[in-house]
């Protein structure tokens, strides 16, 4: 096995810190299998969703009355921004071990994800206060709050983990098990972008456009 | 400590940083043009009907490509084996379980009593 191979899907670190590189290899393996089986709890849940929304409004509101498309834009735009600013705050860790660096990147990252669930609650508040749209009202909307509320608190707990890592960090430093929690917090938080294009595209575009 | 590269070894591909740098910043330009496309097409009525579900779902797909690819550096060639496929299982029990659901479910409702 040579050093510069790639022994993971995500950010190697093969050329700058060899030891790290080595070590990266198992646990992030291991927070592969989790991810994987994060998308299948998803999946399950847009299976859901996509049965109920056409089947389930009862005598509820459609999607087209509910959805505001510039906000789920703008949430989009959030979480894609958030997700960029992340690999930025990983080049900074790989290539130059900058504390600074690495915590002004995930300042950035943070704000912009706080940002995204904020506007989400906000979704939810006008829904349910100006379209009488509450969970309850009908089961297109028990599995859209499930879906989109499931997400939400993935973010939530991202913004968490990614609290306590910018202690670590500073705390710490970038030593190698930081290092290591650094990229599955990376991994975790560029997937949970992905979910979301299923997202904005199956429950947003799709409810406004059929 | 910011250079631990050994002198002899050849500079990998992937260890550039001017390189990666580029992949997250054409991956972050192909998202915000997909996206925006996705929204134009609901926005402007560009397609109604069936071929603007097929045209969303189709745009959906690129993107989680990008995405995979730019931001999570999955690329089929240089993958550990084991990897990826974890991923083409994942792959294939996702498709299993979402269209069965949705199977089940349309066939149970439309045999439903109106």
């Amino acid at each position: 096995m040579s050093l510069s191979e790639r022994l993971h899907p995500g950010l190697n670190l093969a050329g700058t810190d060899p030891e790290s590189h080595v070590a990266a290899e198992e646990v992030l393996f291991g927070f592969w299998i989790f991810l994987m089986s994060d998308l299948v709890l998803f999946a399950v849940l847009f299976a859901t969703y996509a049965a109920m929304s056409v089947q389930g409004i009862a005598e509820g509101p459609g999607p087209a009355q509910v959805f505001d498309l510039t906000a789920a834009f703008l949430e989009t735009l959030l979480l894609l921004l958030s997700s960029f600013a992340f690999g930025f705050a990983m080049l900074e860790m790989k290539y130059r071990e900058s504390r600074r660096g690495v915590l002004a990147w995930l300042l950035v990252t943070g704000v912009l994800g706080a940002a995204f669930v904020g506007m989400e609650l906000h979704d939810y508040y006008v829904m349910i206060t100006q379209h009488a749209a509450p969970p309850q009202a009908s089961g297109f909307l028990s599995a859209y709050y499930l879906l989109t509320g499931t997400h939400a608190l993935h973010v939530s707990s991202g913004l968490v983990w990614m609290a306590i890592m910018a202690i670590q960090v500073t705390v710490i430093g970038l030593n190698t098990p930081v290092k290591l929690r650094l990229m599955r917090l990376a991994l975790f938080w560029h997937m949970l972008d992905v979910v979301w294009i299923g997202i904005f595209t199956f429950v947003y575009l799709f409810g406004v456009a059929s | 400590m910011s250079n631990r590269i050994p002198a002899d070894m050849p500079p990998g591909e992937y260890e550039d940083e001017g390189r990666e740098r580029l992949s997250y910043m054409i991956g972050l330009a192909l998202a915000l043009a997909l996206t925006t496309a996705a929204f134009a097409v609901v926005w402007l009525d560009l397609l109604s009907g069936g071929a603007a579900l097929a045209a969303l779902g189709g745009l959906a797909l690129i993107q989680a490509v990008v995405h995979l690819r730019y931001f999570l550096h999955i690329d089929l060639q240089r993958s550990h084996r084991d990897d990826l496929l974890l991923i083409l299982f994942t792959v294939l029990i996702l498709i299993i379980m979402v269209s069965g659901t949705i199977w089940i479910l349309y066939d149970q409702h439309i045999r439903m009593m109106p």
